[in-house]
């Protein structure tokens, strides 16, 4: 399958609907947990088996993305993205054959093991695409497709829940589900396959206003990773996101444990509004910080995530369980901060890389989001069991979690100063037919 | 695809707007549940 090369004419806004597609289903993953009771019930298990196909997923996903970068650039989005709808879909339909036959391990090996690599191939598969479509634009552009892995989730979680209450929560209902799952995610993910085009290089050079400075930085993948600024932004990514993960993890004890001596405690289902208002931030954060990121700059952004960040976390360790909308309004910042760094990384790559192979370069440092991923909830809950064990409560379960988060923050920011444009040796010199289209575009 | 087999440029705006509804609705849905969801903590 060759790179679907755009007709003259396409618009490029068909482009972050196609993106969407795959990152809104992919984005299920984070509502695997709805799946969880009923299979314990059905099959016996405890919440740690329950939990690993979703891990295993998670695993697939980095390593996928990490691996299959190169190849990603190398066939094309139409390519991945099919690659992607096969994997996540027939991850379902085996998940579906577990439930039926009551054999668990199929629902680990599918989901976790199959759907995992389309998850992996999924998320890079639009990213370098939408850049070379947006080169004016970056950062909205792929915060667009980064919200739609955000929304995914906010989609899934009712739709999954309501699926399960109508077939019902038997092996023979969980199979049913997972089978409508993976035949409605191959459906829509199918526009995204239809739809996606790579510009040719007169697009490009139109939609810049001209051949940019960063259409001459050219880094491969391999030379990437030799980089201090690789490091350095693996570092960034790393340090944000485990701040995040710091609040998303334990949101609903948090708010209760803060405010559980006040004179209004706070409810369960208070608890659960809480969480959902912290996924809303997150999503309003990687489209709409991201794209402030194309007017302040990269640097700036990443600034303001990391410094107001540690900020935020400083004011809810001092003063958070004495106010609620302090609380909740710092939570919020935080989250939307940690939505914001996922989706501005990938125009942060291609300002210091290029596009040459920003795919697989973002594929590559998501493994940054791998180690946050078990740092993170680490962190937080190691800390609060040992502080519970102590005999504390209340707010002062989560003050050292919090330092923690505020040192992480701290060098996360100091990473980020050390940000410099990339080395020329490490640059490849343009290709001569591309060369020449910029020249000829430009004397147009 | 070719691009010879593409719709001409006219029908595209029609393909565009398809495109968009295809994924907003479901996102339009589960932000409809979310918030929802998020009343909760002002009301629960």
């Amino acid at each position: 399958m060759s790179p679907p090369l755009a007709p003259p004419g396409w618009s490029r806004w068909l482009v972050p609907p196609a993106a969407l597609s795959v990152h809104l289903a992919i984005g299920q993953a984070y509502a695997w947990s709805v799946f969880k009771p009923p299979l314990e019930a059905a099959l016996h298990l405890d919440g740690t088996q329950s939990a690993l196909p979703f891990q295993l997923a998670i695993v697939m996903l980095g390593l996928s993305a990490a691996f299959g970068g190169t190849l990603v650039e190398r066939k094309g989005p139409r390519w991945a993205m099919t690659v992607a709808l096969v994997c996540f879909s027939s991850g379902f339909l085996i998940s579906a054959l577990g439930a039926w036959t009551e054999q668990y391990w199929l629902i680990v090996l599918g989901y976790g093991f199959v759907g995992g690599i389309g998850l992996g191939i999924g998320y890079i598969s639009p990213v370098s695409t939408l850049i070379k479509w947006f080169p004016d634009r970056p950062g909205m552009a792929t915060g667009i497709a980064i919200m739609g892995f955000g929304g995914g989730a906010l989609i899934a979680s009712p739709w999954s829940a309501q699926m399960l209450e109508s077939f019902g929560a038997d092996p023979t209902g969980i199979a049913l589900a997972f089978l409508v799952h993976g035949l409605s995610y191959a459906v829509f993910m199918a526009l995204g396959v239809f739809l996606v085009r790579v510009p040719r290089p007169a697009d490009r050079a139109a939609a810049a206003g001209g051949p940019s400075a960063a259409e001459g930085v050219r880094v491969s993948a391999r030379s990437a990773v030799r980089t201090p600024q690789f490091w350095c932004l693996w570092i960034v990514l790393c340090t944000n996101v485990t701040a995040g993960i710091g609040i998303l993890e334990k949101a609903a004890p948090m708010i209760t444990d803060f405010f559980a001596d006040s004179s209004g405690p706070v409810s369960a289902s208070a608890a659960a509004g809480f969480v959902a208002l912290l996924s809303a931030a997150n999503m309003a954060g990687r489209i709409g910080w991201s794209s402030t990121s194309d007017l302040i700059g990269r640097k700036n952004i990443y600034r303001v995530y990391l410094g107001v960040g540690a900020l935020m976390y400083l004011t809810i360790a001092l003063f958070g369980d004495s106010a609620k909308p302090l609380f909740v309004v710092c939570a919020l910042v935080i989250l939307s901060f940690y939505g914001g760094g996922f989706a501005t990384i990938p125009a942060y790559l291609k300002d210091l890389f290029g596009t040459y192979q920003v795919g697989a370069i973002h594929g590559r440092l998501l493994t940054a989001w791998s180690t946050a991923g078990v740092l993170g909830p680490l962190i937080v809950n190691w800390i609060a069991d040992r502080q519970e064990e102590a005999g504390r409560h209340g707010s002062s379960l989560y003050g050292l979690s919090f330092a923690i988060m505020i040192g992480l923050l701290v060098v996360g920011f100091v990473a980020n100063e050390f940000v410099r444009p990339v080395h020329p040796r490490h640059h490849l010199p343009a290709p001569p037919k591309e060369a020449a289209d910029v020249q000829r575009q430009q004397s147009a | 695809m070719s691009s010879d087999s593409s719709p001409p440029r006219g029908t595209r705006n029609g393909l565009i707007a398809f495109a968009w509804v295809w994924v907003g609705a479901p996102l339009g849905y589960g932000l409809y549940e979310l918030v929802r969801k998020a009343t909760q903590l002002f009301t629960g």
